[in-house]
């Protein structure tokens, strides 16, 4: 199975570009800080300045140039991918781990005698999917006030489950009326084991899909706190933060706004590539 | 009615004792539960007693939606009944628990009709087969489960190089076999045999109806055979329950059900069964109108608008019981106005 799998991975080019990209990306995060050689938040006010007297431009010293406030955006944009890519694949997996588990046990508690187990997680999803997410987010960033990468992960992931949790729980229903289900459970397997073994890997393509279009959505949704004051505070850099700080200069300096565009395009076509490669490996009538 | 376990002593092996037994069975399901709808009923199956001795097979048939079906997954509490008893080999299961059931699970066991939807398609041949024996811990390590996988396959007739395939690899036929193989992993006392063969091609179905039989003969299996064909339950069966709207309406044994039918129902669902040979004159009984929905059976008996001889103020009013229209001969029939 898995290396056959994996045969289908390598012959798909747009699941192998998906992974270099990644791959890419991760390395980006692992070894640029090293490479950049600056502090990502020290201005050095002593590199050369542009014909006003700002920021100056790419130089031997600062492959990418300054940002506005003198900083090595190179080594920003490094430092960034650690934040970034962490928040992104960690709240990826708690959303996706929460609405997976939800939706799979209320679709398999509907219409039995713990039907109520399947009312009560479906109106709360109700519940968080009619409240406005921003609303929902800043009121939780607020609240904790001190915020660290450790309650923007948090934040991000639990305030996002509830759209993955009723699609699993829709698929749920669709696949527990299926006749292999039917016969687990006549073999004597516990429900959550027949979870596990069949309703798990046969909503496992939807489930993957949701999560490679999620890291991009939580690179950005971080960002979006970050301008909102809630998220994590300056100096830390963040392709998010970075982006929207950037974008003020766009007429004047458009690389502070193209630099982390870029990398955040790149994630977004990265993820989403591997993710659907992954889908289609894992997928045995897939030749 | 007369309880079934009141009749005389079971089959020819002289074992008193059934091994189902299921009485005044009951299942009904709530449909269209609206916010502001009362919930509708719908009688899948309808007061229901059958019994199964170990090593026979019974036959139901029975139009689409009869409840045939609902019936057979009733008995092995994959659906919770709404009334009635089910026993198997004396344990009363009627409200057992998941937990309690799971012992009994590995002697009772399911044939599906759809080969296509009722096998995993990520799993191997190997996983699906070897699931039973793993839940059951039947197999001390991998190698005694590997052999037992290996010889499940070769009994179904099936080659090894399967094991490490996935289902949609296999034809109908074959996929129907490995179906088969992995109810036959926990040696089962009792299968039901839910159509197994109506989405097989006709030269398939023979192989398949070998197969079972040749499975019985060599484990004493008992099998609740579930179809709409009439002669493949004659042939596998020594019993037969014929089933309209949720209510056994005849059960004879095959044999004295071939010689004679008593059931308005019964001759018109034999009738229509193609006799190969076209010099033979045969007598088509053609029932009028659609079988009514089980949302809203007809007062009285269900088959009365429809049948032939229905009388006025006694049929559209009263529920006939299923009794023995001879005394001792077994063969009971639902009807006011049964044929001789």
């Amino acid at each position: 199975m898995e290396r056959r799998a994996l045969r289908r991975f390598q012959r798909n080019r747009g699941a192998v570009v998906g992974l270099v990209i990644v791959a890419g990306l991760l390395a980006f995060a692992a070894i640029g800080p090293l490479l950049a050689g600056h502090d990502p938040n020290t201005s050095d006010f002593a590199a050369a300045r542009d014909g006003l007297g700002g920021p100056g431009g790419p130089s031997r010293a600062h492959p990418l140039g300054l940002d506005p406030l003198f900083r090595d955006l190179a080594s920003r944009l490094a430092h960034g991918a650690r934040v970034s890519l962490l928040v992104g694949l960690v709240a990826t997996a708690v959303s996706v781990s929460v609405g997976a588990v939800v939706g799979m046990v209320s679709g398999w508690a509907a219409d039995g005698r713990a039907g109520f187990v399947d009312s009560a997680l479906m109106r709360l999803v109700d519940v968080g999917l009619s409240f406005p997410y921003l609303l929902l987010v800043m009121a939780i960033g607020t609240a904790l006030g001190d915020v660290t990468i450790v309650t923007i992960l948090l934040v991000l992931g639990l305030t996002s489950w509830f759209g993955t949790a009723r699609i699993v729980r829709s698929k749920t229903l669709q696949v527990r009326s299926l006749d292999f289900v039917v016969a687990s459970r006549a073999l004597g397997q516990p429900s959550w084991a027949v979870l596990l073994r069949h309703v798990l890997p046969n909503v496992a393509g939807p489930l993957i899909v949701i999560a490679s279009a999620s890291v991009a959505q939580m690179i950005i949704a971080e960002s979006v706190l970050a301008y909102l004051q809630v998220g994590l505070p300056p100096p830390t850099a963040t392709w998010g933060r970075m982006l929207q700080e950037g974008q003020r200069y766009y007429t004047v300096a458009p690389r502070l706004a193209v630099a982390p565009g870029l990398c955040i395009f790149l994630g977004v076509l990265g993820f989403n590539l591997l993710g659907e490669g992954v889908r289609d490996a894992l997928d045995p009538k897939e030749t | 009615m007369t309880a079934p376990g009141a009749s005389p002593a079971g089959p020819a092996d002289g074992r008193a004792q059934p091994l189902l037994q299921v009485e005044r069975l009951t299942k009904h399901f709530a449909v269209e539960r609206g916010l502001f709808r009362k919930a509708r009923l719908l009688r899948a199956v309808d007061d229901v007693s059958l019994h199964v001795y170990p090593g026979e097979t019974l036959g139901l048939v029975g139009e689409s939606g009869c409840g045939k079906t609902t019936l057979g997954r009733t008995v092995l509490r994959l659906l919770d009944p709404t009334h009635g008893r089910i026993v198997f080999d004396g344990h009363d299961i009627t409200d057992a628990t998941e937990r309690a059931l799971r012992p009994l699970r590995r002697r009772m066991q399911i044939v599906f009709q759809d080969p296509y939807s009722s096998l995993n398609p990520r799993m191997t041949v190997r996983d699906i087969v070897a699931e039973g024996i793993r839940v059951h811990g039947l197999a001390k390590d991998r190698a005694e489960l590997d052999a037992r996988v290996e010889s499940l396959l070769e009994r179904v007739g099936l080659r090894r190089d399967a094991l490490q395939r996935y289902p949609h690899e296999f034809s109908g036929g074959q996929r129907q076999r490995i179906g088969i193989a992995r109810a036959l992993a926990v040696s089962p006392e009792l299968i039901v045999c839910d159509e197994p063969l109506s989405a097989l091609d006709v030269s398939i179905q023979a192989q398949i109806v070998n197969l079972l039989l040749e499975l019985q003969e060599q484990d004493r299996i008992a099998f609740l055979f579930i179809s709409h064909d009439l002669e493949v339950v004659e042939y596998m069966s020594r019993r037969i329950a014929v089933m309209y709207l949720g209510r056994i309406v005849e059960t004879a044994a095959a044999r004295e059900l071939w010689e004679r039918r008593h059931h308005p129902y019964t001759r018109a669902l034999l009738s229509a069964v193609p006799v190969p040979d076209p010099a033979r004159k045969r007598l088509r009984i053609l029932l009028e109108g659609d079988p009514p929905s089980p949302l809203e059976p007809p007062n009285g008996c269900a088959f009365h608008p429809r049948c032939p001889r229905s009388e006025p103020g006694r049929c559209d009013r009263d529920t006939p019981p299923l009794e023995e229209l001879a005394p001792g001969s077994r063969h009971r029939v639902a009807c006011f106005h049964p044929f001789e």
